[in-house]
C-alpha cells in the first residue's frame, strides 16, 4: 500500500516535471522572437551609445560616454571646454508637449466617438469598428502627403475659402506647429478611439441605469460611473498615443518641412546626414528612459485612482 | 422643475422603526402575527402610494410593434407589498421600468402621491429599485455603495455616514462594509442592493425579480428578510416576480399579468380561491379543469351538469356570463376522494397515486373523459387505504369550483 501510494506520488512529480519541461519547451518560439527583435537590438542600441563617432557613420570600437555629453554639451572646438547647449532638449520638451497635446485632444474627441459606437446596437457595431480601421488600410506616408495637398497655400482649404471671398490671400498652415499638431491628431486618433471602445463596450449599461436610479444626473454618470469603469480602456488609449507621438517621425518630418524638429527626426538625422550614431542611440535611450519614467508615474496615479474609485 | 423635484425628493422623516433597536437585529424577527401570509392585512381603502393610469408601452415601429403593456390600470396602496406576477414576457418588468423611469409610457400616466411623474428622468424620483442583476457598482466599496444615493442627492457627509452605518446594520453587513461587491457572496450583494436602494428613503421600493439568482435556501431566508425589511421600514414595496409561491407567501396585494394586462388583483387568498380567469387559475397553483354545460344560473351561481348528468352549483366572477358549455375549476385540496362512487360529486377511476410525503396526489380518471387530481394530506391515521383501478366518488368542498372565462 504504501509503496503504491508513494510510487503514486512519484509518477505525479515526473508528470509535473514533464508538463514544465513542455512548458519551457513551448514558451521558446515567442522567447526567440523577443530576444531576436526586442532584447537584442536593444543591447546595440545600448552598446553604441557608449562607443565614439566613426567620422563616415558607424562607430569605433573605443569607450566613450561623447554621446551623452554631446546631448546637453558642446565642446568648443578651441579651447576644449564644455558649454551647456539646450537645443536637443528643447526639441525633446517640444516633442513632449505635441505628445501630450495630441494624446489630450485624442482623449477628448476619441471618448464621446467610442461611447456613440459602444451604445449602438450589437450588429451595427462592427461597422463604426470597421470606418475607425479604414485609414490604417493605407499607408501613414500617403495619408500624410494627402494632408499636405489638403493644407498648403494652394491646398483644397485654402482655394475654397478663397472662391468662397471669406480670405484673400492663403492662410500659411503647412510647415507650422499646427501642421504636425493636425498630422499627429490624425495619425494617432485611431490608437485612441478602439481601447476606449473596447473598454466601453464591456460597460454594464445597467450600471448607468442603477446610478440614475439613485439620483445621479447624466453628468454624475458619467464622471462617478461610466470614466471610472473605462479607465482601462482610457490608460491603454493614452499609453498607445503619446507613446509613438512622442517618437513620431514621418508625420512632423513631411508636414513640419523639417523646421521643427521632433525628437524622432533628431534621432534619424544622426544616422544620416549628422553622422553621429552613438549620439544617435543615446538619444533614442534617453527617449526610452524619459518615456519608462513618465509610465511608470502614470500608471502609479491612475491605479491609485482607479482604487479610490 | 427643481421645485417639483424637492418636493418630491425629500422623503419623509424615516418611521421610529427603521432605527433598529439592537433587540431586531440579533436574528429574523419572529413573523408577527401572521404577516406573512398577506391574507390578514385588511382591505381598507388607504392612500394609494402609486396610481398607474391607463398606461400604453409599444415598443417598436411600423410593423413590428408590440404592446408589452396594454393600458393597465392599478393602485397600489402606502405600506403594501404589492407583487406583479406573471409570467415573462408579461410586462410585468415593462411596469416596473416605467414606474422607475427607464422607460416612458406610450399613453397613461403615472402617479406617485397623485403627482404626475411619466414624464420624470429617473433621477427625479423618490423610488428606488433593486434590479435582478444587483448592478452594485464594482470599483466601490459596499459601503460606497450604500451611500451613492445619499451623496447623489448632496446630503452632507455626516448624514451619509450615519445612515450607511444604520444601513448596514440593517442588512447585518457591517462587518463586510469595506469589501468590494466583487468580494462578497451573491446572498451578500443581494443585501447590498436592497441597502442601497433603501438608503435614500425612497417613497417606493422597486424589487425586479431580486431573489431569481439565489439558491433555495437562500431565497427562503431573503423572503423573510424581505418582508421583515418591509415591515421595519414602512415603505412601499412593488415587487415583480414569476415564482407564484413567493408572491403567494410574501405579498399583501397581487396583480397577476399576462400579455401586457393585468388579469386581477387581489390578495394573495382571494387569488388562490377565487381566481378572476381560467389563467390565473392555471397559473397560480394546480388547478383542475373540467368540462360541462350550464343548465341554469341565478346571480353569482351556475349549476353545472356534467358529462355523467351530476349537477353542481358553482360560482363565477363578476361581470362573466356563463352558458352553455364550461370548463369549470376546481383546486386539488378542495376536493376529497370517496370510496362509494355514487356518493361523490363526481365519479371516476383511479389511474394512479403518487405518494410526496406530505401529501399524496391521486389520479383520476373522470367519467366523461376528463383527468381529475384529488391531493389528499397524509396522517399517521389515514382510514381508507386506495388502490389503482379502483371506481371512486370525487367529492367537492363546498364552493370548491367555479366556472371561468377561458
Amino acid at each position: 500500500m504504501a509503496a503504491t501510494l508513494s510510487q503514486a506520488a512519484l509518477f505525479e512529480a515526473q508528470a509535473v516535471k514533464a508538463t514544465a519541461r513542455r512548458n519551457r519547451l513551448l514558451s521558446l518560439p515567442a522567447l526567440v522572437i523577443i530576444g531576436t527583435f526586442g532584447v537584442l537590438p536593444l543591447l546595440i542600441i545600448c552598446v553604441y551609445s557608449f562607443l565614439a563617432a566613426a567620422p563616415y557613420g558607424g562607430v569605433r570600437w573605443q569607450f566613450s560616454t561623447d554621446a551623452y555629453l554631446n546631448f546637453l554639451f558642446q565642446r568648443d572646438i578651441f579651447d576644449d571646454t564644455l558649454q551647456f547647449t539646450p537645443d536637443f532638449l528643447v526639441i525633446y520638451l517640444r516633442s513632449f508637449l505635441f505628445a501630450v497635446v495630441t494624446t489630450i485632444i485624442c482623449l477628448l474627441l476619441g471618448f464621446p466617438t467610442a461611447y456613440f459606437m459602444a451604445t449602438r446596437p450589437p450588429a451595427q457595431r462592427n461597422w463604426w469598428v470597421l470606418l475607425i480601421t479604414i485609414p490604417f488600410w493605407s499607408n501613414l506616408l500617403v495619408r500624410t502627403l494627402a494632408i499636405m495637398f489638403i493644407i498648403r497655400d494652394e491646398g483644397l482649404i485654402n482655394n475654397a475659402l478663397m472662391a468662397l471671398g471669406v480670405i484673400d490671400k492663403p492662410i500659411t498652415m503647412l510647415y507650422t506647429n499646427f501642421a504636425i499638431q493636425l498630422g499627429l491628431l490624425y495619425a494617432f486618433l485611431p490608437f485612441m478611439v478602439l481601447p476606449l471602445y473596447s473598454s466601453l463596450e464591456k460597460l454594464d449599461f445597467r450600471l448607468v441605469e442603477a446610478a440614475n436610479d439613485l439620483y445621479a444626473t447624466r453628468r454624475q454618470v458619467l464622471w462617478r460611473i461610466i470614466i471610472p469603469l473605462s479607465k482601462p480602456g482610457i490608460i491603454a488609449g493614452c499609453l498607445l498615443v503619446f507613446i509613438p507621438a512622442l517618437g513620431a517621425y514621418v508625420t512632423p518630418l513631411i508636414l513640419g518641412g523639417g523646421i521643427h524638429l521632433m525628437i524622432g527626426d533628431l534621432i534619424a538625422q544622426q544616422f544620416g546626414s549628422g553622422r553621429n550614431w552613438p549620439l544617435g542611440c543615446a538619444q533614442a535611450l534617453i527617449l526610452m528612459a524619459a518615456v519608462l519614467v513618465a509610465l511608470y508615474f502614470y500608471v502609479r496615479n491612475t491605479s491609485g485612482k482607479m482604487q479610490h474609485g | 422643475m427643481g421645485i417639483a423635484f424637492e418636493s418630491l425628493v425629500t422623503a419623509p422623516q424615516l418611521p421610529s422603526r427603521l432605527a433598529c433597536d439592537d433587540n431586531q437585529t440579533g436574528t429574523h424577527l419572529p413573523p408577527r402575527a401572521g404577516f406573512l401570509n398577506g391574507v390578514i392585512v385588511p382591505e381598507q381603502p388607504g392612500k394609494n402610494a402609486i396610481e398607474v393610469r391607463g398606461v400604453r408601452k409599444v415598443f417598436g415601429t411600423g410593423e413590428n410593434q408590440v404592446a408589452a403593456l396594454d393600458t393597465v390600470s392599478v393602485s397600489i396602496r402606502e405600506n403594501e407589498f404589492f407583487t406583479l406576477l406573471g409570467p415573462s414576457g408579461c410586462g410585468k418588468t415593462t411596469l416596473l421600468r416605467l414606474i422607475a423611469g427607464f422607460d416612458f409610457p406610450t399613453a397613461g400616466e403615472i402617479l406617485l402621491h397623485g403627482q404626475d411623474i411619466a414624464p420624470l428622468p429617473p433621477f427625479k424620483r423618490p423610488v428606488n429599485t433593486v434590479f435582478q442583476s444587483y448592478a452594485l457598482f464594482p470599483h466601490m466599496t459596499v459601503a460606497e455603495n450604500i451611500g451613492f444615493g445619499l451623496e447623489m442627492l448632496g446630503k452632507p457627509k455626516a448624514e451619509i455616514e450615519a445612515r450607511v452605518a444604520q444601513m448596514l446594520k440593517l442588512v447585518k453587513m457591517e462587518a463586510l462594509k469595506a469589501r468590494r461587491t466583487s468580494q462578497i457572496s451573491g446572498g451578500q450583494q443581494q443585501r447590498v442592493a436592497l441597502a442601497r436602494a433603501l438608503a435614500p428613503q425612497p417613497k417606493v421600493l422597486l424589487l425586479d425579480e431580486p431573489l431569481s439568482a439565489l439558491d433555495y435556501k437562500l431565497r427562503k431566508e431573503m423572503q423573510i428578510e424581505l418582508k421583515r425589511l418591509q415591515h421595519e421600514t414602512g415603505i412601499t414595496f412593488i415587487f415583480v416576480t414569476h415564482d407564484q409561491e413567493e408572491a403567494l407567501t410574501m405579498s399583501d396585494r397581487i396583480a397577476v399579468m399576462s400579455a401586457g394586462k393585468i388579469l386581477q388583483v387581489g390578495a394573495p387568498r382571494d387569488i388562490y380561491d377565487r381566481p378572476a380567469e381560467r389563467f390565473v387559475a392555471d397559473f397560480i397553483g394546480e388547478t383542475n379543469f373540467i368540462k360541462g354545460t350550464v343548465v341554469s344560473k341565478k346571480p353569482g351561481v351556475a349549476t353545472v351538469k356534467f358529462a355523467s348528468d351530476a349537477t353542481i352549483a358553482a360560482g363565477y366572477p363578476e361581470g362573466f356570463d356563463p352558458s352553455g358549455a364550461v370548463t369549470l375549476v376546481v383546486r386539488p385540496e378542495h376536493a376529497d376522494l370517496v370510496p362509494d362512487p355514487a356518493k361523490g360529486t363526481i365519479a371516476g377511476t383511479l389511474s394512479n397515486i403518487v405518494y410526496f410525503g406530505t401529501d399524496t396526489h391521486y389520479h383520476v380518471k373522470v367519467d366523461g373523459g376528463d383527468d381529475f387530481i384529488v391531493r389528499h394530506q397524509n396522517s399517521r391515521s389515514s382510514p381508507v387505504t386506495y388502490e389503482t383501478g379502483a371506481k371512486v366518488g370525487i367529492l367537492f368542498e363546498e364552493d370548491a369550483a367555479r366556472v371561468l372565462k377561458d
